[in-house]
């Protein structure tokens, strides 16, 4: 699909509908034959490797466009870059139409590895990509699962590989064509029943390729992932001529390769937005380590710090034979003046934040901005701890809780109806005895962005008990009309 | 020491100058700090009379919990703590363990949504390590969290951080249940311990509430006494008020006396 993808993403917005069926042409030796189809072709039923004429007199009025393989790599290499910057330090392109991605060490600024591969496919969906993706312990594992497995986001846990890897047929294992048409002859159609066979024959009449593919899908056998380094990245690289592991160790080499990063940024004029410090053990195994940053940074002693934060989740097996310290996102960053006589400087709030989101990750610290909407809960939302002061407010006119619980709850009242406050409430078992009380205030649903509440309406009590207690209560409904509410009482906040 | 201390603002003039000296000596052994030790007013009386230097001393840590069932909801401690963080200037940061500050009423304690930064951190380790990293900056006019454990060895980290940068820092003590509510008896090297408990509003001449009030207990205080007030709760600029029947008998009163005076 991506071939298919990629050129109506160029074509943008004067592209023809997408429901017009979609083929690129390519040559196969002397035959002009189906590269790729789009999602209409498909289910016309063309596929690729189908001659050209074929599928014109399959489809009438078909759409033919030259397909372009050296722009499409580009483009991969594009995408994958862009994947770089966004989800991890270590991805490589697997041409023609995938991108490998190690998710070790980086899956926890996502909130974990399902949210992460959620946002993954959302954003590339977003853009008009249809992608599908895997997760799996290894690279030949998540290939397979990626193209061959039914469901288009698929993870698997560590160690179920091989029970995932069973069903799949054998076209998954990356094999030369010959040696699937043979296999498919001996009748061997899925891995599974490939993976228990003697390798001793196998490898006899097909040669190693197939146990190797075999190995490396199943986990056995590793292979490093050559990430992706594009040109005019600042990158600093320390091979250790005996492998590294203790913590103090690995502190004192950072402390050496930041200054080193920090001189290069400082020589483009940037400051680094994220960096990556990537670690290749001795048993070939990559540990990476990615720190965010609020703002354009270029401190040495700030962002050896964050590193240094952070070491404990390396780990660092027999020993550690190469760091690699990698700015992958920059931003411009110009010199600018600290201080002056005239006025205080406002204090640099950017490396508390930094240090902060190192801890508790990246949606643990936000400011709040107002939301013009009367519903409570919806009139708040967050807004970057570091993002421009906002200026605005609330209506004032009304108390508001201090303390607002995450949903209300349910309460027992004794009211009249329609709009008197209760004279008595019961939450959590305890009954209050309402003293004084002020409302009703009248919120009315937001009809004009949700169906649901055409008619719904709250109406907000501020009550106060015999000890001074003051609660913020709320009736669903209006107190005459059933269709506006189920009229029973919540309590929804707490007043100072 | 401690009642000499109490007094010293009345008395300085007529102290000795090689007691002043010993007193700056003792209290930097105390670790409270030099005798220059900035320190924010309340703007009320009543209230700054009995506190050592005439206010809450800053680049300190403070414990704030509320009383009652404002032990649980620290409602009330809430909006005491974002009074006292108004009326500094600068950015603050607030941590909690789950987010259920309304920020709409932080606004109507005098805190403006601009000036908070919010770290949720998830649990009551991260909460101090993150306060911890906020004090240490410098940068802030204020750092609270919403804390239920508070060790000793913990607050004096906290109490060390707030002492090096100069920010004040309010340990907002706040449990699951009424019974751990009992740990606020436990020694901590914060410089004042308060306990805001909510009481029954201003009584209006309509049905209604009216401007809250709330019991304002200082439950201990390093160089002071432990003393109670009633006060209003804080205005939208942070600031506390003192109830008219406690100052001058009502209010109407107060207001005959002005006319009579003119």
């Amino acid at each position: 699909m991506w071939p298919v993808d990629r050129l109506q993403r160029q074509a943008g917005d004067c592209a023809p509908s997408v429901d017009a069926p979609l083929i690129l042409a390519g040559r196969d030796g002397r035959r002009r034959v189906v590269i790729a189809a789009g999602p209409t072709a498909h289910a016309l039923g063309l596929r690729a490797g189908m001659s050209i004429s074929k599928a014109q007199a399959l489809v009438p009025g078909l759409r033919i466009e030259p397909a372009d393989p050296q722009a499409d790599l580009e483009s991969l290499e594009r995408l994958a870059l862009w994947v770089m910057q966004r989800f991890s330090p270590i991805v490589a392109v697997d041409p023609p139409d995938g991108i490998v991605i190690e998710t070790t060490g980086t899956d926890h600024l996502h909130g974990g590895e399902p949210a992460m591969l959620e946002a993954l496919i959302g954003r590339l969906s977003l853009s008009g990509i249809t992608a599908r993706a895997a997760m799996a312990d290894s690279w030949g594992a998540a290939h397979a699962l990626a193209r061959f497995a039914a469901d288009p986001v698929r993870r698997t846990e560590p160690g179920a590989t091989e029970m995932a890897l069973a069903p799949l047929p054998i076209e998954a294992l990356r094999l030369p064509p010959a040696t699937t048409e043979a296999l498919r002859l001996l009748g061997f159609t899925r891995i599974g029943e490939l993976a228990h066979q003697p390798r001793a024959p196998l490898t006899r009449r097909f040669g190693p390729e197939l146990c190797r593919r075999l190995d490396q899908a199943l986990g056995i056998l590793a292979k490093p992932i050559a990430p992706l380094r594009p040109e005019g990245l600042i990158e600093i690289r320390r091979n250790f001529a005996d492998s590294i592991a203790a913590r103090e160790t690995i502190a004192r080499y950072i402390g050496k390769l930041v200054p080193r990063l920090c001189l290069e940024l400082e020589a483009k004029g940037v400051g680094a937005r994220r960096l990556d410090l990537i670690c290749i053990r001795s048993d070939n195994q990559i540990e990476a380590v990615r720190v965010g940053l609020a703002a354009p940074q270029r401190d040495p002693k700030h962002l050896t710090r964050l590193f240094c934060d952070r070491i404990e989740t390396i780990a660092p097996g027999y020993g550690i034979e190469t760091m690699t310290l990698t700015a992958t996102l920059t931003e411009p960053l110009a010199q600018k003046q600290a201080d002056s006589l005239l006025e205080p400087a406002q204090p640099d709030l950017s490396g508390l934040i930094d240090r902060l989101v190192n801890r508790v990750g990246q949606g643990g610290v936000y400011r709040i901005a107002p939301v013009a909407s009367d519903v409570p809960e919806r009139s708040t939302r967050r807004i970057p701890a570091l993002a421009e002061p906002t200026g605005a407010g609330w209506p004032g006119h009304w108390p508001r809780p201090a303390r607002l619980l995450p949903r209300p709850e349910p309460i027992e009242t004794m009211a009249l109806l329609p709009d008197h406050p209760p004279n008595w409430i019961k939450w959590r078992g305890i009954r209050h005895r309402v003293l004084r009380a002020d409302g009703p205030e009248r919120i009315f649903g937001e009809w004009w962005k949700r169906d649901a509440e055409l008619s719904a309406v709250r109406d907000y009590f501020r009550i106060e008990n015999e000890a001074g207690e003051r609660f913020w209560i709320f009736r669903a409904g209006d107190g005459e009309d059933a269709t506006t509410g189920s009229h029973r009482w919540f309590l929804h906040g707490f007043f100072g | 020491m401690l009642s000499c201390e109490n007094d010293s603002a009345i008395m300085q003039t007529r102290i000795s100058p090689a007691i002043s000296a010993l007193r700056q000596r003792i209290s930097a052994l105390e670790g409270v700090g030099q005798g220059g030790r900035a320190v924010l007013p309340f703007a009320v009386s009543e209230l700054d009379r009995h506190l050592p230097k005439g206010g809450l001393a800053l680049g300190c840590l403070h414990e704030v919990a509320g009383g009652g069932n404002g032990a649980i909801d620290a409602a009330a401690a809430s909006c005491f703590a974002a009074g006292i963080a108004a009326r500094l200037p600068g950015q603050v940061l607030w941590c909690v363990t789950r987010a259920d500050l309304f920020a709409p009423g932080l606004e109507q304690a005098g805190l403006s949504p601009d000036r908070v930064i919010h770290v949720e951190a998830g649990d009551d380790k991260a909460v101090l390590a993150c306060m911890e990293e906020g004090l240490r900056h410098g940068g802030l006019a204020a750092v609270v969290a919403d804390v239920a454990k508070l060790s000793m060895t913990a607050s004096r980290r906290l109490h060390l951080a707030a002492k090096g940068s100069g920010t004040i820092g309010l340990a907002l003590r706040r449990w699951r249940s009424q019974a751990d509510a009992g740990d606020f008896g436990q020694p901590t090297a914060a410089m004042t311990r308060w306990r805001v408990s909510a009481l029954p509003s201003q009584p209006l001449p309509v049905p209604g509430i009216g401007r809250p009030r709330w019991l304002v207990e200082l439950i201990r205080a390093r160089a002071g006494e432990a003393f109670d007030i009633e006060l209003e709760a804080c205005d939208d600029t942070g600031h506390l008020g003192l109830p008219a029947d406690v100052a001058s008998g009502s209010a109407a009163a107060a207001g005959g006396r002005l006319r009579a005076l003119r």
